[in-house]
């Protein structure tokens, strides 16, 4: 049926998320990582904002299966033939997005086109508005638009529900069967914890974060259905389909770049602050060079270079999914090159906190070589600092890539992004009456991820705070006065 | 000073009365103060004492209002001068706090503002609760200065307090809690991180600021010496209560509560002289989310029956003014009380091998100087010399404590003999074997033969490392195994239990956290251990611990230790030999009672008589020492101690003093020694 495609960015973002996996693993084998990430877990805000970005990651992982249909048969031929475009499996599950094209803008919700048309009606010539090819065909009475909408949200809401009960029923049960608690009992500890005397893990944020989200997907999926629910863009493709896609971007982006930034940062910094003089000199005046470079026109060099390369070298791509992942990697690699230099002042300057404390200076008296007092004594404990430079510089790239997609030296025209849909508004806003809903979902999607993720990077931060307080419950502070 | 022991009738100045003070802490609730009730009159010192963990500082807070952010007043009433604090107002409150009350706290380095002079941070206070503004406040700023006695005040004023030494920060401290003129002053471990010198004087100085402004005085503090030199009226703590009230005649010369002898017991006195074992308190503090039953000391107490752990004592009387909570003193139950003196600390047979006259460690003419580096070239301007031409020898067996204020050099001679830092000048030889020639992998082989215990137990273990693997790691390193077995015996003969390897250091005390550091130095089996201090971050009853366990290692197996201190108390206990050293040098060095006995030199008998002793008599100084430690980037000429000494000569500011002694009494540095 289909022959699947490994693009590098799949490859490398798949493997990510199995050295997620395995850190996850490491991480309740680690007393003191089991417990920070447990503090994590407490937290309302953050367990809801990791369910908003779970919802991102799994639209962004769904994007990165990739694979090329097969052509039907053709007459007499056994040969068999691919499709020459790639898709991926949320491209096949929204097919009716992809597929169903306006001709030009359409408003979100919209029966008709945004742009009058000279048509033909009953031999006449008239300019009004035409109806759209599949926005709202399927009504017989445009007025009707309204109480078809309101059906359609009601059972979209009313199906996502369903499943969500059927979710956290399961989850709920599973719960049940791992505590060894009846059913009722975990259903009630879970909705209403004993915070009392215990911190548990935050379930009811993520139960109702999770009913959210059923709700709003239920709803928007029942309006996709006949709708264009964000409106088409200016060759009528549908802007929903679009946001979508650019969550992979968005994705990738923020996590590739830490491929890059991660090893050079660690490593020097931890070079620097450990072996100090002449090392330190050296590393300290490469980040301060690079530092004095506007980034901005490094990354425009460098992306452009590659421009080049890819252009003159079209026998190394088959498709173009190939050709526009490769500016993706390339682009990743140069924001990864241009932004280590802030964790590697980071760790430089911990590094030299730690070498100076007494268990460095125990294991030195023992003759521990460098190399490993710095594996075994120095990098463990810079670890969270690591983590949370992650989280945190985790929204700084998505943004980024929207500025230098913006200014076309990001990503690939032919892929979609947060930043390229930016751009194309860009001419939009200028119209009048103004087309807004391309910047608006843009904007609206890139919001949510963006947020989520600094709430939960702040939640990370302090979870990993040595100087970490409780706040006291304020129920009790209550009770005693 | 003298301990006036005057009953008065007046009303008492603070009245607390069932106080409770809690911690939300994530292993449930902490109840830090559990029904505290005491008074403070006014010129008089009431002096907390307790271990660590006892809620001393969290009864200061709870008085100021000053909690963290997880904690809050549960219940009771704190009066001051007969007005309710608990149910003011933040804004009331903030009236009240330093202008009624004031508080010093223990760290002067971090309690003064590093980004405002002295002036303004006095000038905050009188401004706020004198209204003084201007020329008016800068007049009452100096003279608060004068009083604290800061030399050469009117220039001080608008200096930074990055230019005031450790004792200056703490007397601007204290200028800045008079500033407001209050009626009570909270002192929280206010002398904790001086050195006895600079400890010695503040002391005298809030003794005399509250003779003459008849303050009341709420001194918190875990030292007995503190104690007996200041406080009028003593409260023992113990796991958020109070379980003895006593004044200061009556508690030093019968303490009570059988947790007050112990905390006498255990404490290192030359007194007893031995070279035994000193009495310890077994387990340590039970943790305070615990919901008592019984007495909180049943599981320590040698005296704890049945009763104890099924009733919670009440207060007994115990002689006149003293109060206790312990069943011992219950009327029903003096058949008990009796005959329980405290069991004497058990002496060992004298721990001194007779040494062979091998040394293991002969340490000549060693210095350390650090470059001072100026400028974009970062040329070298200066030098610092920490240790400026140190000679000393170890034999084994033998313990050597090398003794000094703060910033003498200790510990730079301790890891330049091990090698931690290079040596600028010196040799140091290990068994005849120059360490400081040695090739990197020579160095390695020989690291076996000498180790280090640090003094901070908690920054010594990496906290990310199990203990298995902690005391592993040196064996590893050195070739030597550092399978589970040699681990668990490890463990085993430093205390601890051998299935405790599988843990992290943060789940031990810091009593158990320095026996896993001494059996990280002993897995290599050392001849000899630099000791940094082990045991001045530790509570009396865990210092008493460790230093048992010390000597016992020494007597099992022979080890010599380097004991870098500068608690005289653990010297006269532990040490053979002394050597004491200022500013980079040697100034005596000898055996222990001729030092300790007999010093000869000016600075030794300063050091000496500057030490607070837990015991009634201890008020007599004979002599107190003036002024810093000078920087030892710009020692002073000649004698390193002359700017200081009340003997210096003409001589002392030119000639450099020889260290030397004859006729076999100890060597001193000093021209006109005794």
């Amino acid at each position: 049926m289909f022959r699947p495609v490994f693009l590098w960015s799949d490859i490398l973002l798949w493997a990510m998320v199995a050295g997620c996996i395995a850190l996850a693993v490491y991480c309740r084998r680690q007393d003191y990582l089991r417990r920070a990430w447990r503090r994590v877990g407490e937290s309302g805000v953050a367990m809801a904002s990791a369910t908003i970005l779970a919802a991102f990651v799994s639209v962004g992982l769904l994007d990165s299966l990739h694979y090329q249909p097969r052509l039907p048969a053709q007459e007499g031929s056994s040969e068999v033939q691919y499709a020459p475009e790639v898709l991926s499996a949320l491209d096949a599950l929204v097919a009716d997005l992809r597929l169903n094209k306006e001709k030009t803008y359409s408003a979100p919700l919209a029966t008709h086109a945004f742009a009058k048309e000279t048509m033909e009606r009953d031999g006449v010539q008239t300019r009004d508005y035409p109806r759209l090819k599949w926005g709202g065909a399927h009504l017989e009475e445009v007025a009707g638009r309204d109480s078809d909408l309101a059906r359609r949200a009601a059972s979209g809401a009313f199906y996502g529900l369903l499943l969500w009960a059927v979710v956290v029923g399961v989850a709920v049960g599973w719960m049940a069967l791992a505590r060894g608690a009846p059913y009722g009992a975990t259903c009630r500890t879970v909705w209403r914890p004993d915070t009392a005397t215990t911190r548990p893990i935050a379930w009811r944020a993520v139960f109702v974060t999770l009913a959210v989200l059923c709700v709003i997907g239920g709803v928007t999926a029942a309006w996709a259905a006949g709708y264009h629910v964000f409106g088409t863009d200016k060759v009528g493709q549908d802007v929903l389909y679009l946001s979508l896609k650019s969550v992979r971007t968005a994705l990738l982006i923020g996590t590739l770049t830490t491929l890059v930034t991660l090893p050079l940062a660690v490593a020097l910094g931890l070079i620097a602050g450990f072996r100090g003089g002449w090392w330190d000199d050296a590393i300290q005046y490469l980040y301060t060079v690079l530092n004095s470079i506007p980034g901005v026109l490094l990354i425009a060099a460098m992306v452009l270079m590659m421009q080049v390369i890819i252009d003159t070298h079209p026998e190394w791509f088959e498709t173009a999914a190939e050709r526009a992942d490769a500016r993706l990697l390339a682009l990743c690699f140069i924001l990864g090159l241009t932004s280590w230099t802030g964790l590697c002042r980071l760790l430089r300057a911990e590094t030299l906190k730690l070498r100076e404390l007494d268990y460095v200076q125990a294991a030195r008296a023992f003759g521990v070589g460098d190399a490993r007092i710095m594996a075994r004594h120095i990098l463990p404990n810079l670890m969270h600092i690591v983590l949370i430079a992650l989280v945190m510089d985790f929204s700084g790239l998505v943004l980024s890539e929207a500025v230098l997609s913006y200014i076309g030296i990001g990503v690939d025209s032919s892929m979609n992004s947060f930043g390229t849909m930016i751009n194309a508004a860009r001419l939009e806003l200028s119209r009048e009456p103004v087309v807004w809903w391309s910047l608006a979902a843009a904007f609206v999607l890139m919001l949510a991820l963006v947020l989520a993720a600094n709430l939960f990077a702040d939640a990370v931060r302090d979870a990993f705070d040595p100087r970490f307080q409780w706040r006291a419950r304020r129920i009790l502070k209550k009770v005693a006065a | 000073m003298s301990g006036p022991d005057v009953r008065h009738v007046v009303e008492p100045l603070l009245d607390v009365r069932g106080l409770i003070a809690e911690l939300d802490t994530p292993a449930g609730i902490a109840r830090a103060v559990d029904g505290l009730d005491f008074e403070v009159r006014a010129g008089e010192t009431m002096a907390l004492l307790g271990e660590s963990g006892c809620g001393k500082s969290m009864t200061a807070g709870a008085l100021m209002r000053l909690l963290p952010d997880v904690g809050y007043i549960a219940g009771g009433s704190v009066k001051l001068a007969g007005r309710e604090l608990t149910t003011l107002t933040e804004a009331q409150m903030r009236e009240s706090r330093g202008s009624d009350m004031a508080m010093i706290f223990q760290e002067p380095a971090t309690s003064l503002n590093p980004v405002l002079t002295v002036l303004q941070q006095i000038g905050e206070v009188l401004a706020t609760h004198r209204g003084l503004r201007g020329a008016p406040a800068r007049a009452r700023a100096l003279e608060l200065l004068n009083a604290v006695g800061i030399p050469d005040a009117a220039r001080r004023l608008d200096e930074y307090p990055f230019q005031f030494s450790g004792g200056m920060k703490q007397r601007a401290m204290i200028a800045m809690a008079l500033a407001g003129e209050p009626r009570l002053l909270i002192a929280d471990e206010p002398t904790t991180a001086l050195d006895v010198t600079i400890q010695a004087q503040v002391l005298d100085l809030l003794a005399r600021l509250q003779r003459e402004r008849g303050m009341a005085v709420l001194l918190i503090t875990h030292d007995l010496g503190v104690v007996a030199r200041m406080a009028h009226q003593i409260g023992v703590m113990y796991a958020g209560q109070l379980i003895e009230q006593a004044p200061r005649a009556a508690f030093f010369t019968r303490p009570a509560h059988p947790y007050s002898k112990l905390l006498f017991d255990a404490l290192p006195d030359a007194a007893r002289h031995g070279r035994g074992e000193l009495a310890t308190i077994p387990g340590s503090v039970p943790p305070l989310t615990t919901a008592f039953t019984g007495c909180r000391l049943a599981d320590r107490c040698p005296q704890a029956w049945s009763r104890c752990r099924d009733e919670a004592p009440a207060w007994h009387e115990a002689g006149e003014a003293q109060r206790v909570r312990c069943h011992l003193y219950d009327p029903a139950e003096t058949a008990r009380a009796a005959p329980t003196a405290t069991a004497p600390s058990t002496v060992v047979a004298d721990g001194r091998i007779e040494a062979g006259q091998a040394r293991l460690l002969s340490v000549r003419d060693l210095k350390v100087h650090f470059p001072i580096r100026r400028g974009v070239l970062q040329r070298v301007v200066g030098h610092v010399r920490a240790v400026d031409g140190v000679s000393l020898d170890i034999r084994p067996g033998r313990t050597l404590a090398l003794v000094g204020e703060s910033g003498c050099g200790k510990t730079t001679v301790g890891k330049a003999i091990l090698r931690l830092i290079e040596p600028t000048g010196g040799t140091v030889s290990l068994d005849g074997q120059d360490v400081g020639s040695l090739s990197r992998s020579a160095l390695r082989s020989l690291r076996a033969r000498m180790q280090m215990v640090f003094q901070d137990p908690y920054g010594s273990l990496n906290p990310r490392m199990r203990v298995g693997e902690i005391i592993g790691e040196g064996m590893g390193a050195l070739q030597q195994g550092g399978d589970g077995m040699a681990v668990a015996r490890l463990l085993e003969q430093v205390g601890l239990r051998a299935d405790m390897a599988d843990r992290y250091p943060h789940e031990f005390s810091g009593g158990q956290r320095q026996r896993i550091a001494i059996a990280r130095s002993l897995a290599v089996q050392p001849a000899l251990i630099v000791c940094d201090e082990p045991t001045s971050a530790l509570d009396v009853s865990v210092q008493a611990q460790i230093l048992n366990l010390l000597g016992r290692l020494q007597r099992d197996m022979g080890l010599a230790y380097l004991f870098i201190t500068h608690n005289i108390a653990v010297v006269e206990h532990l040490a053979h030999d002394v050597a004491v050293m200022y500013l980079g040098r040697i100034v005596e060095i000898g055996s222990v009672d001729q030092v300790l006995g007999a010093p000869r030199h000016p600075y030794t008998k300063a050091l000496l008589s500057a030490v607070p002793r837990a015991d009634l008599d201890a008020a007599t100084l004979p002599q107190k020492l003036t002024g810093d430690l000078p920087s030892p980037a710009d020692p002073p000429s000649g004698c390193h101690f002359h700017p200081r000494c009340p003997r210096a000569q003409a001589r002392c500011r030119t000639d450099v003093p020889v260290l030397e002694g004859h006729d076999g009494r100890q060597a001193v540095a000093c021209w006109f020694a005794d």
